[in-house]
């Protein structure tokens, strides 16, 4: 904050009416402007802990993903013979399975993050969906870290990437926003349904046979792929092999279309559902 | 431009209270129950019982006042800061806030262990709303507040609870809203960082920022609040200037018996295996009375009951003034014979009875706290303000003079006057 905004404020303090809401309450974006640096320093407190806990930090990241890659590898590649687009199965799938991490982490950590951080919303004030924002951010270092990886084995497997690596940040933001999006959702069940924690990882699981990442789209028929793309995941992964591996049979741009709008759809309404729900997290939580 | 800084109006909080043992509904149980019995989910959609835990509340305050908030727990005072600092909403009515509100309802909330002292310091920092540019210009002053410096890298895992206080407070204390809205963190640390934390807050006073100030301790809420209100089960009884409102709190509670019967209601399961049952003074003819000569011993007697054995329990009684100073604190077992004697309490009922000497009180009412502890091991049960009494001084030394003699003592003293030339 500039000076001239501290005395400006200095002049005239800002009126906070208290009321009690009913139903549906508006997003109050602005809150959460005025709040970015501490979305920044929880974001920050995630990344630092994570990795000051656990020796194996970095290296998990990157196991992680790899190890998923050579079991799918064995299984669905050399076992199973699922077609992958001609590229190579491991890089086909590696590719895959760095942004469904990406997003299986985010979304996770988002699902338990109000109830573990429960003891800062029953004491302060601060718009609550800085917490579970600040915990999708905080994934995307092991995703960087897993990259590394990546890069390493397109050299390996002599794959040039063409300019379609341009929309690779696009496509990470699509995976942050769904991630984002069912984790407004899943936190604000969370505090009142315990349970849900339960119910995650399984629903993820789920999830990830339902995006194509150990299977090429391609396989699907054509007439229901734009269906197929409602799993806004779809759009992510089969993105990410077009972006750099320039895999083309089995992305459509009415594909990544379709996703981006289930995407952003999921997010809205679990903003909102996420705020009507707000005003009881500090009594149930 | 009016001058209001907050005008709360017939605010009002309601909870629910679970009947389950546990408050977290489980979705698999939430649908077994709407199967089971659609009609009652439907009316009762939670199953549980409301209570209001604050309700009709209203006041005004002024910029640069300080307005302390005391009541007995369970009064509602948590959840009025709570309200005005926005971490709940209320149920009913309105608050007008003006300016920013800055909240201690405890110390410390975001810190991580595993960080550093430094790396809290802004974590913290940014949770109570400060910015980045505003920690890094008070990082100095928070540092040098909180006597840390040589442990500012350090992870606060290692540090002393005392340390990790003294952070958390110089933190919070370098807040600079407009509004300040304080609950009881005076409770912590030593005596001397106590001080400190009093000089802040009267420092915050000073400087024309409101403060609202919620404690147990009547000397803090005297040495900073010009005003006080009173909240009792949820309601606001009585709005004065503080020592008006001090000596309403600390004598009207009490029935003026003599004796404090302790009911099944009051007595919590965490006291187990003690349990209170009365505290009384007695004059010397033995009768339960509310009215003591000074001029004559005073018998506190202290009655419980053990459902099971305790070893090394020590019933002590605080002395207190009506306006919450403390005059003395003494244990049944202070002789270390008799601690050594009693030190396994056999289950039972006991009574530990004291006698203050004649001659011991000034005029005035005077407030018995009673503690049952086990030393650095257990707090069983503790009541500071379990009863008063009041103290007549007719036929005590200096009564020929018609004047108010300062102190909550008035020993009989063994003048001597010689003369020396």
């Amino acid at each position: 904050m500039t000076t001239a905004d501290t005395l400006e404020q200095k002049k005239k303090p800002p009126v906070v009416i208290i009321k009690p809401s009913r139903g549906w309450v508006g997003l109050k974006l602005s809150d959460l402007w005025l709040y970015r640096e501490l979305v920044y320093f929880l974001t920050w407190r995630d990344i630092k802990v994570r990795y000051k806990q656990s020796v194996l930090g970095i290296l998990w990241a990157i196991l992680k993903p790899f190890m998923a890659m050579v079991v799918f590898t064995i299984f669905f590649g050399n076992f199973a013979k699922i077609p992958s687009d001609g590229v190579p199965y491991p890089i086909f799938s590696y590719t895959a399975t760095l942004p469904w991490e990406l997003f299986a982490a985010a979304l996770g950590v988002a699902s338990r993050s109000m109830v573990s951080n429960s003891n800062m919303v029953s004491k302060i004030y601060f718009p609550r969906m800085i917490i579970p924002l600040a915990s999708v951010m905080s994934s995307v270092v092991d995703f960087l870290i897993g990259f590394t990886i990546l890069i390493g084995m397109m050299i390996f497997y002599k794959v040039t990437p063409t300019i379609a690596i341009l929309w690779l940040p696009l496509l990470i933001l699509l995976a942050l926003v769904t991630a984002l999006g069912v984790g407004f959702w899943s936190s604000a069940l969370m505090v009142r349904y315990r349970d849900v924690g339960y119910i995650m990882p399984f629903i993820a699981n789920l999830w990830m046979y339902l995006t194509p990442v150990v299977y090429p789209s391609s396989m699907i028929p054509e007439k229901w792929r734009l269906l197929y793309a409602l799993n806004p995941m779809t759009g992510v992964v089969e993105g990410f092999r077009y972006a750099l591996l320039g895999t083309t049979q089995s992305v459509s741009s009415g594909m990544i279309l379709v996703s981006s709008l289930i995407a952003i759809i999921v997010l809205i309404s679990g903003m909102f559902y996420f705020r009507r729900m707000e005003k009881q997290f500090a009594d149930m939580i | 431009m009016s001058n209001l800084a907050v005008r709360v109006e017939d605010i009002g909080k309601e909870y629910n209270i679970f009947r389950e043992s546990s408050r977290y509904t489980t979705l698999r149980e939430k649908i077994v129950e709407t199967i089971k019995s659609p009609v009652k989910t439907l009316l009762n959609p939670t199953g549980s019982e409301k209570f209001w835990a604050l309700r009709h509340v209203d006041f005004a305050l002024e910029h640069g006042q300080v307005l302390g908030v005391i009541g007995k727990n369970g009064a509602g005072k948590s959840t009025l800061l709570k309200i005005l600092s926005r971490v709940v909403e209320p149920t009913e009515g309105m608050a007008e806030i003006h300016g920013r509100v800055g909240s201690l309802l405890e110390v410390g909330t975001g810190f991580h262990p595993e960080l550093t002292g430094r790396e809290n310091i802004f974590l913290n920092g940014a949770i109570l709303g400060m910015k980045k540019t505003e920690i890094e210009n008070k990082f100095d002053e928070i540092v040098a507040f909180s006597e840390i410096e040589k442990f500012i890298d350090t992870p606060v895992k290692r540090y002393s609870s005392g340390m990790y206080m003294r952070l958390a407070f110089a933190v919070s204390a370098h807040l600079e809203p407009e509004i300040l809205v304080v609950d009881e963190v005076l409770a912590v640390g030593d005596a001397e960082f106590q001080r400190k934390c009093l000089g802040k807050m009267s420092d915050v006073a000073s400087e024309g920022r409101t403060v609202i100030f919620v404690s147990h301790n009547m000397s803090a809420i005297q040495r900073l609040t010009q005003e006080c209100i009173i909240l009792d089960k949820g309601k606001m009884v009585l709005r004065a200037r503080t020592p008006e409102a001090v000596d309403h709190y600390l004598t009207n509670d009490f029935s003026a018996s003599g004796e404090r019967r302790y009911t099944a209601e009051e007595i919590t399961s965490a006291t187990h295996p003690f349990k209170p049952i009365a505290v009384r003074v007695k004059n010397p003819a033995g009768q339960v009375t509310d009215n003591l000569l000074s001029v004559e011993p005073v018998t506190i007697e202290v009655e419980y009951q053990l459902d099971a054995d305790i070893t090394g329990l020590r019933i002590g009684i605080y002395l207190m003034t009506s306006r919450g100073e403390y005059i003395f604190t003494s244990f049944d077992t202070d002789e270390p014979e008799k601690f050594q004697a009693m030190s396994a309490r056999k289950a039972g009922r006991y009574i530990s009875r004291c006698v203050i000497p004649a001659d011991t009180f000034n005029e005035g009412r005077f407030v018995i706290g009673i503690n049952a502890s086990s030393y650095m091991t257990r707090r069983y049960f503790s009541d500071e303000r379990a009863m008063n009494f009041s103290i007549n001084t007719t036929g005590a030394p200096g009564m020929h003079w018609v004047e108010i003699r300062h102190g909550p003592i008035r020993p009989r003293l063994d003048w001597r006057i010689e003369e020396i030339a």
